[in-house]
């Protein structure tokens, strides 16, 4: 019996009696980062990242959360569990797991590029690799992420000049603290949806240091966001919500924006191709750092990744598995619909 | 990511810095991705106020459909492109099923550019493609790569669209023809009319195209066409009914007939000169008087009775017609307008004096090739209403209202004249191969083929893509994406469980497809989530449609 096996919750180690980002409630979880699709509610205990527990309070409530630090071992019925960085986001982990001399690694969503906050991916060897492959396509080429930053400056200045409010798109976790990282200095101030604030004051409590934002509330003086910088998850476009912040130049943020159909389907004044996932070079050097001798390749394209890998020497299979495919807080194909119809 | 973040950081950027080519790129990202056609608008006007006015003419050409012809063919690009990343010919498909658009595919695949050489001009390509057309295929070849590399992104994009040929971004004649009216101070509907007709834009400069010269030159040229709006609005307001001239709406190609010169020509609305296309009309440059522009539809009819628009389809791609089709499919014009008679401008006469005229002019060629569209008489709106019943009866779509004091304008315009169109037919059927789309659609299933029920098997009849709204588009994505067979390839198999009702125009018996008909204009006019699969309509229904209405 492999060590890891793909059920119907989820992926689960039978020997170690857990599974790793379960998508239903199990006895025991292993997460290895917050974002909705791979945290999700209900199991009697959690396992993660000191960096991650903060965060699971916030979104999933009081539980049975147990949290470790980087390469801290813990060992359930024999099987030793170890958490390395993946560089997606805030405490986002790959899981090692071994038994009997065999490992196995998890990479739950990772990056290879170091965004300064979510810790640098940590190639780990290991005998087999699950792996993402939400931008398994050669045409996901990220540029570096100053060069986007640098642009997104560049606009936002434009939206300045022009008397326009800057809003970006971005994931709540994750991508928003990078946009505020790096952005704050362009503005006087930057604004963020609550889910975003929410997120800020739990990690700022957790230690970290972000630059100051201000959370949109309605008594906010319309004049304040001209000129400056609101940030907010993808679901808050086009409802009410933004009207207040008219003439409004709108932003998302997304590797789905490389794509030209993807930001007009959008309907954005602008895309910016900052991703939280590894592109299809990053893909494939991550594999290739694992040394691993199957790879098994879960959401995204997984078909053209793993056939790509076969052909190139390295054994690999597809795997379905209900991870979201998405770079956003809801499904993006749907989000904007709902919005709309959520303003009617 | 570069492509799209440069297109809105360049917008406001000082105009004078940026080469001819970045000039176009940001018109084109603007066109490509507004909605709003006061944006496009001010793009266009901003284009022809800062660029060159080589570039502006080949502007006004591509956007007119006045383009050169391709120097090499898509599956050629494709092939090179493939050379440069060494990457396997599956996963540059796969690429491109997901991108959704060729030159974008080749665009995001390609390596980093290897100099800081800048691109050139617009016309300066153009008229590069124009000289390789007659160099061989290596030649093209290594001009085309160089290019590539000498290129980042966006450029490559646009550069690739210009040779692929592919500039289907939402912008209409209208809005160009507004936008050159900003810029040079002339009426749009002269305008309209001087950039229309044959000129090319290798020797025609920029100010002789919009100069008065380019009216009196070109013998060909024909008039902007006048289209109307869709009536929405009860009958009653349009006022008294004799007011009102009612004619047929005719569903064939909307053309211009022109003779002068001795000449004879025929444009489509689309712009393109179809003279040589139907033989019909060549009797006819002997028989009409010089000096004339009729306008009407160009359609097929056996009998004054016109014949369905599929059969018009067999006609237009062809070079040589055959004695056959002459006879089964013989085009027509059914003239319903006069614009130019004797030489002299009729646009600004009202129309029942053109009608007049247009009388005189068809009983006097007595020739069968052309025929006056009748006048339906009428005395009361609701008369008038209850003949619109007859309209796929007389082969026709519909109705059209005509002010009877109305002058010919130039262009889309309200008031004056009005479509009335019958509503479609319709048919139940079931969803069963999906297809990514193109362009906004880019990554989504949105283009499907349909089934009616035959027995206990499925027929596919036809593909419908447009219809539903963005958020019925990601629930049937989402439903494609989780029931379906294939993993490779532009099209999968799915379950059939979704229900739709397939609204279209008309219906022709079709050699071509497995069920042995064509729709004209099929959409998808409701997700019919209240029915099962085995409710849809059968074969046998589609057979009776065909028999009532397609005939």
């Amino acid at each position: 019996m492999p060590l890891i096996e793909f059920t119907d919750r989820g992926l689960y180690c039978a020997q170690g009696q857990f599974y790793i980002d379960p998508w239903q409630a199990v006895d025991k979880a292993i997460i290895t980062h917050a974002h909705s699709d791979h945290a999700r509610w209900g199991s009697k205990y959690y396992l993660c990242h000191h960096h991650t527990k903060p965060i699971l309070q916030l979104r999933l409530g009081e539980n049975n959360y147990e949290s470790i630090g980087w390469n801290e071992a813990v060992y359930m019925n024999g099987v030793k569990i170890t958490l390395h960085p993946a560089g997606h986001i805030i405490g986002s982990a790959q899981v090692r797991v071994e038994y009997n001399g065999e490992v196995w690694v998890v990479s739950g969503d990772y990056k290879l590029e170091n965004d300064g906050i979510s810790g640098e991916f940590e190639p780990v060897r290991c005998h087999s690799f699950i792996t993402e492959s939400t931008f398994g396509l050669p045409i996901y080429k990220w540029k570096p992420q100053e060069e986007i930053f640098a642009a997104m400056r560049t606009w936002i200045q434009q939206n300045k000049e022009a008397g326009r409010t800057s809003l970006l798109l971005a994931y709540s976790l994750g991508k928003a603290q990078r946009l505020v990282k790096n952005l704050a200095g362009c503005v006087d101030h930057v604004f963020v949806h609550g889910a975003v604030y929410n997120t800020q004051q739990v990690l700022k409590n957790a230690g970290w240091d972000f630059p100051e934002t201000e959370k949109v509330t309605p008594d906010i003086s319309k004049d304040l966001f001209y000129h400056n910088l609101v940030i907010a998850p993808g679901s808050a476009a086009d409802t009410p919500w933004v009207k207040k912040m008219q003439p409004v130049a709108v932003g998302t943020c997304s590797g789905w924006m490389q794509v030209r159909g993807n930001a007009r389907r959008r309907n954005t004044d602008a895309g910016f191709a900052l991703s939280d996932h590894a592109d299809w070079d990053g893909l494939l050097q991550a594999v290739k750092a694992t040394g691993a001798e199957k790879v098994y390749a879960t959401h995204g394209f997984q078909s053209a990744f793993s056939r790509y890998l076969n052909e190139n020497g390295i054994e690999a299979a597809e795997v379905k598995t209900a991870f979201g495919e998405e770079e956003e807080d809801n499904l993006p194909e749907t989000k904007t619909a709902d919005a709309v119809v959520n303003a009617e | 990511m570069q492509a799209v973040t440069e297109e809105i950081q360049v917008a406001d950027i000082a105009p004078e810095t940026k080469s001819g080519m970045q000039l176009f790129i940001d018109l084109v990202n603007v066109l490509g991705t507004s909605t709003k056609t006061n944006a496009k608008l001010d793009a266009l006007s901003a284009y022809f106020s800062l660029a060159a006015d080589a570039d502006k003419v080949w502007v006004i050409a591509i956007f007119s459909g006045r383009r050169p012809k391709r120097i090499v063919n898509a599956g050629y690009l494709q092939q090179w492109c493939i050379e440069i990343i060494q990457i396997p010919t599956w996963l540059f498909e796969e690429s491109y099923h997901t991108v959704g658009d060729l030159a974008e595919t080749i665009a995001l695949l390609l390596p980093e550019k290897n100099t800081a050489q800048q691109p050139q001009t617009l016309s300066w390509y153009i008229e590069k493609f124009i000289h390789l057309q007659k160099q061989e295929e290596s030649i093209r070849k290594a001009f085309i790569i160089d290019s590539w590399m000498q290129m980042n992104k966006e450029e490559r994009f646009v550069f690739n669209k210009l040779i692929t040929g592919g500039f289907r971004i939402g912008v209409s004649q209208k809005t160009m023809v507004n936008a050159l009216a900003r810029t040079i101070k002339l009426d749009a509907s002269v305008i309209a009319h001087r950039i229309s007709g044959n000129w090319d834009p290798v020797t025609t400069s920029f100010t002789q195209l919009l100069s008065e010269e380019s009216v009196s030159l070109d013998f060909s040229k024909p008039y902007p066409f006048y289209l109307a709006y869709a009536l929405e609005e009860e009958l009653e307001t349009l006022g008294q009914p004799q007011l009102w001239q009612a004619e047929w709406k005719w569903d064939g190609i909307r053309g211009q007939l022109i003779k002068r010169n001795n000449e004879l020509f025929v444009w489509s609305r689309g712009e393109e000169l179809m003279t040589d296309k139907f033989p019909e009309y060549h009797v006819l440059k002997d028989m009409l008087p010089d000096g004339i522009v009729l306008d009407g539809e160009i359609i097929p009819s056996l009998e004054k009775k016109p014949l369905p628009f599929a059969l018009l389809q067999t006609r237009i791609g062809r070079k040589n017609v055959t004695k056959k089709q002459l006879q089964e499919t013989p085009i027509t014009f059914f003239a319903y307008d006069v614009l130019e008679y004797a030489g002299k401008d009729y646009r600004d006469m009202p129309l029942q004096e053109r009608r007049k005229a247009l009388e005189e002019i068809v009983a006097q060629t007595n020739h069968p090739s052309l025929i006056i569209s009748p006048v339906i008489e009428y005395t009361a709106w609701a008369e008038l209403a209850s003949i619109r019943f007859a309209s796929r009866d007389m082969g026709a779509e519909g109705l059209m209202l005509k002010r009877k004091d109305s002058p010919y304008l130039a262009g889309r315009k309200r008031g004056d004249w009005w479509k009335w169109k019958i509503d479609p037919l319709v048919i139940d059927c079931v969803l069963i191969y999906a297809q990514k789309g193109h362009g906004r659609r880019s990554n989504l299933y949105t283009d499907y083929t349909f089934a009616v029920k035959d027995g206990d098997k499925l027929v596919t009849f036809t593909k419908a893509y447009s219809g539903l709204t963005d958020k019925e588009f990601a629930q049937v994505d989402n439903f494609v994406k989780r029931n379906s067979l294939e993993k490779f390839g532009p099209v999968r198999t799915v379950k059939p469980e979704l229900v739709f009702e397939i609204a279209f125009e008309g219906i022709a018996a079709s050699a071509r497809h497995k069920s042995g008909v064509a729709l004209r204009f099929p959409r998808m006019s409701r997700w019919r989530k209240d029915k099962k699969p085995d409710e849809i309509n059968t074969l046998e229904d589609l057979k009776k449609m065909l028999e009532l209405y397609g005939k």
